[in-house]
């Protein structure tokens, strides 16, 4: 009752115009129109550009994130950091994921300037947030026998992370690694709308010129590499579990 | 007997040799294309920008501080809308999720080999297209507001949830379904009392999960010109309006963990 409520009210204040969306049916046979006829050649070298820098961009925030994301992740597990480190990891995680990467990206774009540069940064800090969070709750969860039986030995604190602690949580964190390098070429396409390199460049100059042929073939190569990148992904993931 | 002193003597080793070398020459590729990929990034950095970015940060500060707080008045109709976006669309998504859900399981589908296939493939392009793509797209085709942010939403939300409903329905057990097949009923009642129960709490879960997600993309959606926050981050932007900027992004903080709070809680009742 009160959902159905909710939805008058709500679509109330939505303001269809009619007259817009008729206009608009123009557009969309022009637009599916383009759709049809995705035009890969004219702009190539353009398009090629931008995919390369996407995938160059992937590949160094992806790497620098989970370099990151270690320390950050065993800060922020409780049964290994004492209090005052933990609480810093834990806010810094957390400040890492809160805001969308459009928001980070028109930050970074500020301070770095344009072009791949502010992606790397952009997509590593969200990498960070991403597996540093999951790592530090893999940890919490490891069995605490190893690290124990290190500590009863006398072993050094890199020693009891490197053997007592790593080998545990390091098959799950590499799979989700892998995942998130296809999340990570999924982003590039949208931060580069603000300004932050890619092919989400070149995508927003192409809706800008109302070439929606190479829209469309772009959008086609991107959703064709992410599914090779899902086949090629799942295949590791399985080798490596 | 066996010889101790030898046996000691051989170092333990985890991965055989083999294993050895194709773990090394893994490495190796994956130096390799970390270098190549640095070197692309690098050879297109302006690094007098980045060296100045402490300046820059520090400018930006500045500017934003102190915030316009009395703007705060003005973006209740966006927050407003940026509600209403997340969850019109969340609803609309989930109302065409289903049928295809249900179209997507092997368990459930109609036809194995035309409909199944088509199913997954809405739902894979669905998810592939982020949804400020999908909003790009709608305010070329209906115009900017809020109705393409509603879409744009609706649109991403279909493949999350879709394919989460659907591998539910194909891991609920089968035996209520046969056992209701073996009393008489029928395909129809068969679902709605042996399959129904079964993937119900997933998709309320599904839903309201996603629905928290869409908060935070419905709020930056308006940068595109789908409406909501997003739409008076642009603006504020464009104008340079710093201490607007500032206030924009509060406000948009404190709606994300408004939403994940309220999402944990129903979610816990959920479950």
């Amino acid at each position: 009752m009160l959902a159905a409520f909710y939805g008058v009210v709500a679509a109330w204040t939505v303001d269809v115009d009619g007259a817009r969306i008729a206009e608009g049916a123009a557009r969309a046979a022009d637009f599916f129109g383009g759709w049809l006829r995705p035009d890969f050649m004219t702009r190539w070298a353009d398009i090629r550009e931008g995919l390369v820098e996407s995938v160059a961009m992937t590949v160094v925030a992806t790497a620098a994130g989970f370099l990151l994301s270690v320390p950050f992740g065993l800060g922020a597990s409780k049964n290994l950091a004492p209090g005052p480190i933990y609480a810093a990891c834990r806010g810094a995680l957390a400040v890492f994921r809160a805001f969308h990467e459009i928001l980070v990206a028109i930050l970074f774009v500020a301070m770095f300037g344009f072009g791949g540069f502010a992606g790397v940064m952009t997509l590593g800090v969200a990498t960070v947030g991403f597996l540093g969070k999951l790592l530090a709750e893999a940890v919490e969860e490891i069995d605490p026998g190893p690290l124990d039986a290190l500590t009863a030995a006398g072993a050094t604190w890199a020693c009891r992370i490197m053997y007592g602690v790593l080998p545990q949580v390091m098959p799950r964190i590499l799979g989700l690694t892998l995942y998130r390098l296809d999340i990570n070429f999924r982003e590039s396409a949208i931060i580069g709308l603000v300004g932050a390199g890619g092919i989400g460049a070149t995508l927003i100059t192409a809706f800008a010129r109302y070439e929606f042929e190479s829209v469309s073939a772009i959008l086609i190569l991107i959703i064709s590499m992410l599914f090779g990148a899902e086949l090629l992904s799942s295949r590791l993931r399985r080798r490596l579990l | 007997m066996v010889d101790h002193a030898r046996a000691a003597e051989r170092e333990w080793a985890r991965h055989t040799p083999a294993q050895r070398r194709g773990r090394a020459v893994g490495m190796l590729l994956a130096a390799l294309v970390l270098a190549w990929a640095w070197r692309r990034v690098a050879a297109t950095t302006n690094w007098a920008f980045v060296l100045d970015a402490g300046v820059q940060l520090q400018d930006m500060g500045l500017r934003m501080f102190p915030p316009d707080s009395p703007y705060l008045v003005q973006l209740t109709r966006p927050v407003i809308d940026t509600l209403h976006i997340a969850t019109l669309g969340t609803v609309l998504g989930v109302l065409m999720a289903i049928p295809l859900a249900f179209l997507a399981a092997g368990t459930t589908t109609p036809s194995r080999r035309v409909l199944r296939p088509a199913a997954l493939l809405v739902l894979v392009t669905s998810r592939s297209v982020n949804s400020i793509i999908w909003a790009l797209i709608l305010v070329v085709l209906i115009g900017p507001g809020l109705l393409a942010g509603i879409m744009a939403i609706a649109l991403r939300s279909v493949g999350f949830v879709g394919k989460l409903v659907y591998e539910a329905i194909e891991e609920a057990p089968e035996l209520p379904v046969t056992a209701l097949h073996t009393t008489g009923a029928g395909r129809a009642h068969a679902l709605a009392f042996g399959l129904i129960p079964h993937v119900q709490p997933v998709m309320a879960g599904v839903s309201v999960y996603r629905w928290e997600i869409n908060i935070r993309e419905a709020t930056i959606l308006g940068i595109v010109g789908a409406g909501g926050l997003g739409m008076a981050l642009q603006s504020s932007i464009d104008a340079l309006a710093w201490s607007r900027v500032s206030v924009i992004l509060g406000v948009i903080l404190a709606t994300v963990v408004v939403a994940e709070w309220v999402s944990a809680r129903v979610r816990s009742r959920l479950a």
